[in-house]
């Protein structure tokens, strides 16, 4: 275990707003510097936090992120007591993304690695375009529920919708989300749909776990439903444990409900389409 | 396979049994399946001369050229309208009811613009420059440029008020994006030496950037395009970055690299599963507007600590010169144009031969709407889409491009016969193929040395020219649309170009 060197860093020194270049600039000198735990203070929508670096140190951002959170990282962990904007770890390599919060649209854009864990809602084309290799495999598991495309174009990886409703749960509002401020006793289950349509349009790798029933006419293109066995039960364990602790709800609870399991249809469902021009 | 369905071949191959000398080496290199070395026979033999695809590796690997190749003796009907190349296709749909794929660019027989244009030189009011004891600047730099050049002091020190990142080069000549994977391993890492030994850049396309090839990142610009292949913070680490929006040979379409080519060596590079098609999507999903496009240029920017130039790709398309203008206003520090003749490893055939315009327009365009709102210093253009020539090079940055790019021209230096079998990854001459064992087709050292001469030699050909316009450096050239001159028959085209006809008058004179 390397020893954690904290640092926290103002994004809003003397009441004036640091812009992404200066603060990102902060917090590079502050790694150089051999630091490990990064705090940021006041952060209002600020872009790009933590891009493209591939050292592994943790950046606690108080406040909501701005777009791109993590984007093009390797190894970062960031944890959000707030929300984050649209791109949430695009393009994410490896790492831990951590929301108290909800995140919306696009989240883990063309992932290869690295986990997204985000407390709340997300918006439409969640986890588009991930992929695995190796011994890499992107996981996104959104709390709350999400909206259309969701895992479309996926060819690996692994997306869990829970659908619980954490709006209730939050002791004290105005102080940051941590796992201390989540009351375990108010978390609901949402009522209704938790994916909307076009659930992973076009998929040819990789899975989706919707916590609870999915009809059949939110499916996409290429997907189906298969039969949720043991063996993914034994792949969800140690995700929805981490899950757990961090948002600080008992694994029972969301095990309460059944899990529904989506799959592609083949590894290559485009092959069909095209053929070679004759000589 | 009913025989309907048969569609008689294209091509015959013979091969001259008196002249044989039965080495075999026509049916080892033979990858199309149509020789084959017959044991008992101790010859080879023509086992189906329908799959021939003209590639020439058997004809030119006979020792005794006793391998003939001619259009098959069975002849279509004549029919102006319904010509041969429709009615094959026709056949292949009716068959098989898929989208055709197609390699190589455009082959279809649209005019060339270049074609029509041609050049000033010095003659008596101004001298020539004798280029080869007087030398003439080819180098050239990628990446934004200042408005004015402001100079400040700092504690008794001077430097620029305001400099962006720059790659030099030696000549205003790159090499086109090709992905490992569409082209094989040794064609690839031949292409990256020989630009680190010119001083130039080659492009990785959508492939990724293999752990063998980091040394040669000070000569790599590394592509974000829509699958996101690759991309981590080590293949960010490179001489510049590119944004791919669109390619010239299949404009608003992504692609496709299918399964069966996604080996090992591809899935570890691109960083994308074993065996599944590896997707392209059309758009990139978090591009939908200028706006997005700023955002991930501003990501990139960020991710590599403002270090290296960030650009974008686009295809010559209709509108290419607002959009350009629009791209400039995202802060991309340089624009790639790719004409409608570009290369690419697989497009749909209906795309590929139709979608887009030539890049002599484009470019030419967008030069004039830059300058005319007063930004074209802000990027440097980069153009392709076929450049066959140094003739064609020198044409186009004439007519406003920085920096022009190839790619097929390199893979024909590098011995492809333009057989436009990229689609299938059997190429012959071990090019545009995956197969490890065909890939060792390619030499190294001997591609490598080819692909230096090519470029060795443009730049020559560009140093004998401004020689002869009396000018001593090519970024004076550029855009330099008054020393070309128009031939052709079409006075928009003209208009569109920025160029006066051949002939025309400067004053009255005689009148």
């Amino acid at each position: 275990m390397t020893k954690v060197k904290k640092i926290t860093i103002d994004a809003e020194p003397k009441g004036k707003k640091l812009y992404h270049r200066e603060l990102n600039k902060k917090i590079r000198r502050a790694i150089r510097n051999g630091y490990n735990w990064i705090i940021l203070k006041n952060i209002k929508g600020q872009r790009f936090i933590g891009a493209g670096i591939k050292e592994k140190v943790t950046i606690e951002v108080f406040g909501d992120a701005g777009l791109d959170l993590g984007v093009f990282s390797e190894g970062i962990t960031i944890i959000v007591h707030g929300c984050s904007e649209y791109l949430l770890g695009n393009t994410l390599n490896a790492g831990e993304l951590i929301v108290y919060g909800d995140s919306w649209d696009i989240t883990g854009m063309g992932a290869r690695g690295g986990k997204i864990l985000v407390m709340g809602n997300g918006g439409s084309r969640i986890g588009i375009h991930m992929k695995e290799f190796r011994d890499k495999k992107p996981i996104i598991v959104y709390g709350g529920k999400v909206k259309q495309y969701c895992g479309e174009y996926m060819a690996g990886g692994m997306i869990i919708v829970l659908g619980l409703d954490f709006s209730q749960a939050i002791k004290d509002k105005k102080k940051p989300i941590t796992r201390e401020n989540i009351d375990p006793k108010k978390v609901k289950n949402y009522k209704g749909e938790i994916v909307q349509s076009d659930l992973a349009g076009g998929i040819h790798g990789g899975t989706v776990y919707i916590r609870g029933d999915v009809p059949d006419h939110n499916l996409g293109v290429y997907a189906v439903k298969d039969e949720f066995t043991d063996e993914d039960k034994e792949i969800l364990i140690p995700v929805l444990k981490r899950f757990s602790e961090l948002f600080n709800i008992p694994l029972d609870l969301i095990w309460k409900k059944k899990f529904t399991k989506i799959r592609p249809v083949s590894s290559r469902p485009f092959g069909k389409v095209y053929t070679y021009t004759p000589i | 396979m009913r025989a309907q369905d048969k569609v008689m071949p294209r091509f015959k191959v013979e091969i001259d049994y008196d002249e044989c000398n039965s080495c075999g080496r026509c049916a080892v290199n033979c990858t199309f399946g149509v020789i084959e070395f017959d044991r008992e026979q101790d010859k080879p033999i023509i086992v189906d001369t329908g799959k021939c695809v003209a590639c020439q590796r058997c004809a030119v690997f006979c020792p005794i050229n006793a391998i003939s190749i001619k259009e098959y003796p069975v002849t279509y009907a004549p029919h102006g309208n319904w010509t041969p190349w429709h009615r094959r296709g026709v056949y292949e749909q009716a068959r098989t009811g898929a989208v055709l794929l197609a390699g190589m660019g455009n082959d279809r027989n649209y005019p060339v613009v270049f074609d029509s244009l041609v050049w000033d030189a010095c003659q008596v009011t101004n001298p020539a420059i004798d280029a080869l004891r007087e030398p003439v600047e080819t180098r050239t730099f990628l990446g934004r440029k200042p408005k004015k050049l402001g100079i400040r002091e700092i504690n008794g020190k001077f430097e620029l008020e305001e400099i962006y990142p720059n790659v030099m080069l030696s000549t205003p000549l790159i090499l086109d994006h090709m992905s490992l994977g569409s082209i094989s391993y040794n064609a690839y890492t031949a292409m990256l030496r020989a630009v680190s030994v010119i001083g130039t850049l080659f492009g990785t396309g959508e492939g990724g950037l293999h752990p063998d090839h980091y040394p040669f990142r000070k000569n790599i610009i590394s592509e974000v395009a829509s699958g996101r292949f690759g991309v981590s913070p080590d293949y960010l680490d490179a001489a510049a970055l590119e944004i791919k929006i669109g390619q010239g040979a299949k404009p608003g379409h992504g692609g496709q690299l299918p399964g069966e080519k996604v080996t090992q060596l591809i899935s570890d590079t691109r960083g994308i599963p074993l065996g599944t098609d590896a997707l392209s999507p059309n758009p990139q999903h978090d591009i939908y507007s200028i706006e997005d496009l700023k955002t991930l240029i501003a990501a990139l920017h960020e991710a590599t600590e403002y270090r290296v130039p960030v650009g974008v790709k686009i295809a010559a398309v209709n509108n290419v010169a607002p959009i350009a203008s629009g791209i400039v206003r995202a802060d991309a520090d340089f624009i790639t144009i790719d004409g409608f003749r570009g290369g690419t490893g697989a497009a749909p055939r209906v795309i590929r031969d139709n979608a887009g315009i030539p890049v002599e327009l484009a470019v030419a365009s967008v030069d004039q709407h830059l300058t005319n709102e007063g930004i074209r210093h802000k990027v440097t253009l980069v153009a392709g889409g076929s450049l066959r020539s140094s003739s064609d090079l020198i044409k186009i940055l004439a007519l406003g491009a920085d920096v022009g790019m190839v790619g097929t021209a390199a893979l024909i230096a590098m011995g492809c016969r333009v057989c436009q079998q990229c689609t299938t990854g059997k190429c012959a001459w071990g090019i545009a193929t995956g197969d490890p064992i065909l890939g060792k087709r390619i030499d190294l050292e001997w591609a490598t040395r080819r692909l230096i001469n090519l470029f060795c030699s443009w730049t020559a050909d560009l140093d004998e020219v401004l020689g002869t316009m009396g000018i001593d450096a090519v970024e004076s050239f550029v855009g330099n649309r008054d020393r070309l001159r128009y031939i052709g028959s079409n006075p928009e085209e003209a208009k569109i170009l920025g160029v006066k006809h051949a002939g025309s008058r400067i004053g009255i004179g005689g009148e």
